[in-house]
């Protein structure tokens, strides 16, 4: 057994007290904890280094710079990647949109496909439509086995010249499945389309190297991973990056401006209009610095320990459904469950009166829903610094759940 | 009482799990829905309204216990009133749940001013996140009540 216990003080809000009982963080799928040392390294780029980059030729200007970069060395590095063909974004949900608006819109026309499945989040379906709407492309689904890992079989079908783009989440964050990853950049490769990978959720938890993948595109977000808000990263494939048009336009992303026209800076820079959020990206660096300490190989089997003995233990509570794998070589740590009629919004607030955080509603995977003809889950999801114990009171609450609604 | 029985107390999950005047109308009437996008509630409501008073009322939603519950609770004391004690009744939940702020006098006479059953949702205040829950069928009364009105 893997004892990451002591990691544990390194959080420094691990030791805050929730409803006059220790807190129980089940909701890393909707944000993570973070470490004393990312609090630091934003804290240090504050007071010893805040400038502007890439604009000055003073000393300041000069380190945060270098820091800056540092930190764009350090995620590519994370993902096996080139710094070049990283793109510094506000999270998951701009870098899709990146793709979508900046690809999508100049390679899309009417009568082409885009294959998403039913289990993404909406960050992966509404930008999509956005550009469907404007481009006449269709949006098409593929849909779950019993398991609730992604259908392929359906692809035959699908597949064909007019297909684009195929984007996917890498895991899911409702049931945990991991994404079908080769047979969907296979299927795409077939017919001349690229993938997206929407890794906001597959990153954080599993070590991934886009030279083993062959994806066009990955997004993540830097506050699933122990990082701050506002800041997450779009990689793409050098010459997919190439052909992408800017979304936004500004200081930082030109070569030279004229009256009526422009040229822009080679990528990544192209996409970085603005002054970037450069605390954040510092503070992701060092989100990367601490991860690749402990070891992915290390996190993901941590996490794989509490998800089997989770799925056990919930299994044990009379009138729990689980939406998701039971087998764990086909998830991660995201667990959504029902429990008899309670519904998800009681579970939570139930759960909270214990110190336990989990998450209730739809996950932002309304398609998901009435897929599965159920309108929300309650959702419990791990990280690193989640115990035995975490479950331990989780399956406590839950029964306290059951005896204040009278289940019997 | 902790604050979960208080919460949880048993009249609030009789009329979570039978919930009264479950259904909708025909004929002439007015339909008016509400949601909480976050959370995903609904709430729909058809009232039939004669002269000054509601004649007749359904409900149909999907939610947690609170919002059900205070919409079936709702249903409950609608029909039969006059639009103007209707107007009191919202003000005077709202006073409860310390969405409106003022005085809300009682007076017996006035169906409006008279909470009774409703009065189990107190305990929904210790609990703020869960006060836009008890709230949605109210804002959805009020919302074809301003129909009524044009
Ligand atoms: C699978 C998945 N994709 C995308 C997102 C969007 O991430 P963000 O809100 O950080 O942009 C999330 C976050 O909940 C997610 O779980």
């Amino acid at each position: 057994m893997i004892d990451l216990r002591s990691l544990r003080s390194d959080f420094p809000i691990l030791d805050r007290e929730v409803n006059g009982t220790r807190l129980v963080y089940l909701d890393s799928a909707a944000t993570t904890q973070k470490p004393q040392s990312v609090l630091d390294a934003m804290d240090d780029y504050y007071r010893l280094h805040n400038s502007n980059v890439h604009r000055g030729a003073h000393t300041l200007a000069a380190e945060a710079t270098e820091m800056y970069e540092a930190a764009r060395g350090r995620v590519a590095g994370f993902i096996g990647a080139q710094p070049n063909d990283l793109v510094f974004v506000r999270g998951a949900t701009t870098g899709i949109n990146f793709i979508a608006y900046g690809w999508g819109l100049n390679h899309l026309k009417a009568g082409d496909k885009i294959i998403v499945t039913i289990m993404e989040h909406h960050a992966n379906i509404v930008p999509w439509q956005l550009v469907s709407r404007i481009t006449g492309a269709e949006l098409v689904y593929l849909e779950l086995n019993e398991d609730y890992t992604v259908d392929t079989s359906s692809l035959e079908g699908i597949l064909d010249d007019k297909v684009k783009i195929i984007s996917f989440s890498g895991m899911s964050n409702v049931t945990g499945a991991l994404g079908p990853i080769k047979v969907l950049s296979d299927a795409a490769r077939s017919v001349g389309a690229i993938s997206v990978v929407d890794a906001a959720q597959l990153v954080p938890h599993t070590a991934v190297d886009v030279t083993d993948i062959d994806i066009d595109f990955l997004a993540f977000s830097a506050h699933k991973m122990l990082g701050p808000t506002g800041i997450g990263a779009l990689w793409g494939k050098t010459e997919r990056l190439e052909e992408m048009e800017p979304t936004e336009g500004g200081g930082e992303m030109i070569n030279t401006v004229d009256r009526h026209e422009s040229t822009w800076a080679p990528v990544p820079h192209k996409f970085e209009a603005g002054t970037p959020p450069i605390a954040e990206a510092i503070g992701f660096g060092a989100a990367i610095e601490y991860l690749e300490a402990v070891g992915m190989d290390v996190i993901e089997a941590h996490e794989r320990e509490l998800t089997a003995y989770a799925l056990e233990r919930l299994s044990e509570v009379p009138d729990l459904t689980i939406y998701g794998p039971k087998d764990v070589t086909l998830r991660g740590g995201a667990i959504s469950f029902e429990l008899g009629d309670i519904h998800p919004h009681d579970i939570a607030t139930i759960l909270d009166q214990d110190g336990i955080a989990v998450r209730a509603g739809h996950h932002c995977a309304k398609p998901l829903m009435q897929y599965l003809e159920i309108p929300a889950t309650a959702r419990a999801s791990f990280y690193l610094y989640n115990v035995f114990e975490d479950v331990d009171a989780l399956v406590v609450s839950l029964h306290k759940a059951r005896e204040l609604f009278g289940l019997t | 009482m902790s604050g979960l029985d208080e919460l949880y107390r048993e009249v609030i999950l009789d009329h979570y799990r039978n919930p009264r005047r479950r259904g909708t109308l025909s004929g002439d009437y007015i339909h008016a829905e509400g949601n909480n996008p976050s959370c995903g509630d609904e709430f729909f409501l058809d009232i039939e309204v004669s002269g000054d008073t509601i004649t007749d009322a359904a409900m149909q939603g999907y939610g947690c216990s609170i919002s059900q519950a205070s919409g079936s609770m709702m249903m409950d004391k609608i029909v039969g009133m006059p639009m103007s004690d209707l107007r009191e009744l919202i003000h005077n939940f709202k006073l409860m749940m310390s969405i409106e702020e003022g005085d809300s006098p009682v007076d017996e006479d006035r169906p409006g001013s008279v909470l009774g059953d409703l009065e189990a949702l107190q305990g929904v205040r210790k609990f703020p996140v869960r006060i836009k829950c008890a709230d949605l069928p109210w804002a959805t009364l009020t919302d074809a009540l301003d129909q009524v009105s044009g």
